[in-house]
């Protein structure tokens, strides 16, 4: 068909920062198909130089509200790996807990507040609170019990405050996590099947488009990994998270403040989607079923199918927080003071599994403990490549629908991503030259 | 107090975000227990971040975010003429946030170390906090905006009455709730500089305040500092960490 298409979505809605949908199409030939990310810099290169390594997590959290935990943790075990801190089996599972709450979190708000208004034909959540009270009420419940796994374990779900490098300065109390777990196990569970009810009816509008890509993600033996792991990729297998550089290989492009990403090919796809291609056989069996009733089955290569996953795997961090809070009680919880005492001054890596996919963090401390390096690698930056990608693919083969179906969807694909716009900005990758 | 009076009906809110990390947008959505209420006392008619839609007109605008582009300030003075009501939102927006950082640090410095040669891409200009260009009618402060403090704040706004900021330390709130003090367990503290409102949230769960809620009125810096010696940070290390938040406030400041 020839045709020509001119799409220009300045300042997409409902995702997090601010990117642009560009398409340009002269008599059928795709000119340009792009997201441009127009985000302003922050420089956080220039808070963190010569910062002490108590800082570096607060710092850093305030990459981005949303992800705030995701960075924190990811920020402490990069540093504890720098300063050699070992952490108790005790932090290790509450930082575990603290990240199926904040996934639980991330995902139903995508899900319910940012995505279903799409498949509703709602500009947003909030037409749904008179023609659908039950489904709000309910998605707020369990955003509020998700976020209360935070408020109680890191003092604050947003920009946590008790995890700290070497610990936590507050252990929750037997009380309250038991509190936590009575609402997972009343509340949650069955929030969570009523919510695979109402995915499923909504299921049937996620538009049918398949673009074969190399997903990676980390991947544990042991559990679904979110914590730790290898980097697994479907196209090259597992290699360990030190190699995270070649498995990222950061470049510049002209139209996005944010850099991007390849490793096997033109690009990649991490998130929820690349979780479930990589490690759909540690999930437990409830999200394994919701996923049999959404459709999703392993080797998923369309996108918007994304939130699908990201649903899917928060009825595992539901049920996982349980079985987490279960052994945190059976072993009995410890008043530990958190381990600050540096046995070493160099460099070190972490490698997290947050809501959009895998994060990273590298610090290099001087030897006064003070920040030397440091570089983050962001998921939505790692994404932005596959999301160009998908929009090439996609615009020739739906160009035949009116303009407003067209950017309908392309808008749709880009918030399938769950786009975090100003961590991709915000990243900081830059070592000091003093 | 605003200059116009609020309209009688539903207020109409709009909420938008600058250079920020968008956690104060986050905690509006994390309003669980009270979002339905509040959306029964006001008609929200633009937020990006989880509507579609713009309007032309608001009663109350708050804001998120520090300015620090030309951009910025157009879109600010844009705002400002479009609300009767304008909220600074959190750290950033209130005194720059810890954006204001790299206003310590040579901006042209700044800038070839992120971008190198292609520095001129991306304008840039010194983080600044939102009253630094237009008027604004009231504050929300901490990283991320302290949630009581929005909440009291948006009620007033609601049945048109006033706010008052508190300017006491933390403190004093630190004391109500019979912590012990941070310095007593080892650690350093901003909280005899920083303004209360949190209710000493962070001291209470064990760690030490950054100050992000801001400076009161007429703090002691040359006796924080020296606390701060005292209790083993050099002053190089007490300057920047009392510059975390309060980089703009502490400018021209005698160390």
């Amino acid at each position: 068909m020839s045709r020509n298409l001119d799409i220009n979505v300045e300042h997409l809605t409902r995702v997090e920062g601010h990117g642009n949908i560009v398409v340009n199409m002269r008599e059928g030939v795709l000119e340009k198909a792009q997201l441009e990310i127009v985000e302003a810099p922050r420089y956080f290169e220039a808070m963190l130089k010569g910062r002490s390594f108590h800082e570096a997590a607060i710092i850093t959290s305030r990459i981005c509200g949303i992800c705030s935990l995701g960075h924190q943790i990811t920020s402490l075990k990069a540093t504890e790996q720098a300063l050699g801190l070992e952490v108790s089996e005790q932090t290790v599972l509450l930082r575990k807990l603290l990240i199926h709450g904040a996934t639980l979190q991330s995902n139903i708000l995508h899900a319910y507040f940012l995505a279903a208004p799409d498949f509703l034909g709602e500009g947003s959540v909030f037409p749904l609170v008179g023609t659908h009270p039950e489904v709000v009420v309910r998605a707020l419940r369990m955003k509020r019990l998700a976020n209360d796994i935070g408020d109680v374990v890191s003092g604050r779900a947003v920009h946590p405050i008790t995890p700290v490098p070497g610990g936590f300065t507050r252990i929750p109390t037997r009380k309250e996590l038991l509190e936590l777990k009575r609402r997972l196990v009343e509340d949650m569970v069955p929030d969570f099947a009523a919510t695979v009810d109402t995915m499923e009816a909504l299921a049937g509008a996620i538009p049918d488009f398949t673009r074969e890509t190399e997903f990676i993600s980390l991947r544990s033996e042991d559990e679904y990994g979110l914590y730790d792991g290898q980097i697994c990729s479907t196209d090259t297998g597992c290699v360990p998270d030190t190699e995270y550089m070649a498995m990222t290989n950061e470049h510049v492009v002209g139209h996005s403040t944010s850099k991007h990403c390849k490793v096997s090919r033109s690009s990649y796809m991490v998130g929820a989607l690349a979780r479930w291609n990589n490690s759909h056989d540690k999930l437990c069996d409830v999200a394994l079923d919701a996923a049999k009733r959404l459709g999703l089955a392993p080797d998923c290569h369309n996108p918007y199918m994304n939130t699908i996953a990201q649903v899917v795997e928060a009825g595992h961090c539901a049920l996982d927080a349980v079985a987490i809070i279960d052994k945190l009680l059976d072993d009995g919880l410890k008043d530990e003071q958190p381990n600050q005492e540096p046995t070493r001054f160099g460099t070190g890596v972490g490698a997290t599994e947050v809501p959009r996919g895998i994060l990273y963090h590298e610090y290099t401390y001087d030897r006064q403990g003070r920040v030397a390096a440091a570089n983050c690698i962001i998921p939505t930056g790692q994404n932005l490549a596959n999301i160009d990608d998908d929009m090439k693919k996609l615009v020739p083969e739906i160009v035949g629908e009116t303009k407003e179906e067209i950017t309908l969807k392309l808008e749709m694909l880009v918030r399938a991503y769950d786009p975090c716009i100003s961590c991709s900005v915000h990243l900081l990758d830059v070592d000091f030259i003093e | 107090m605003a200059d116009k009076p609020l309209r009688t009906d539903k207020p109409r809110v709009a909420i938008f975000d600058f250079t920020g990390c968008e956690g104060c947008e986050l905690n509006q959505l994390n309003f669980e227990d009270q979002l339905l209420d509040i959306l029964a006392h006001v008609d929200i008619v633009e937020w990006r971040e989880a509507m579609d839609g713009h309007a032309d007109e608001y009663d109350i605008a708050f804001v998120e975010g520090c300015l620090s582009t030309p951009d910025c300030i157009k879109r600010i003075h844009d705002i400002r003429r479009r609300t009767k009501v304008l909220v600074a939102l959190g750290a950033c927006a209130v005194t720059g946030g810890v954006n204001a950082v790299k206003n310590t640090r040579p901006i042209e410095d700044v800038r070839e170390e992120v971008y190198g040669d292609d520095k001129y891409l991306f304008p840039t200009l010194p983080a600044l906090p939102v009253s630094s260009v237009v008027k604004v009618d009231y504050n929300v402060r901490g990283c991320p905006m302290t949630q009581i403090e929005f909440l009291r704040l948006f009620t007033a706004l609601v049945m048109g009455k006033d706010f008052v900021e508190p300017d006491q330390s933390v403190c004093v709130e630190c004391k109500l709730r019979e912590n012990e003090c941070v310095f007593e367990k080892g650690m350093i503290c901003l909280g005899p500089v920083t303004r209360a409102g949190c209710n000493a949230h962070c001291t209470t769960v064990g760690q030490y305040c950054t100050g992000c809620r801001g400076l009161v009125s007429e703090p002691n810096i040359k006796g924080m500092e020296e606390i701060l010696v005292q209790h083993g940070l050099s002053v190089d290390e007490a300057w920047k960490r009392l510059e975390l938040y309060n980089a703009n406030q502490l400018e021209g400041v005698q160390r």
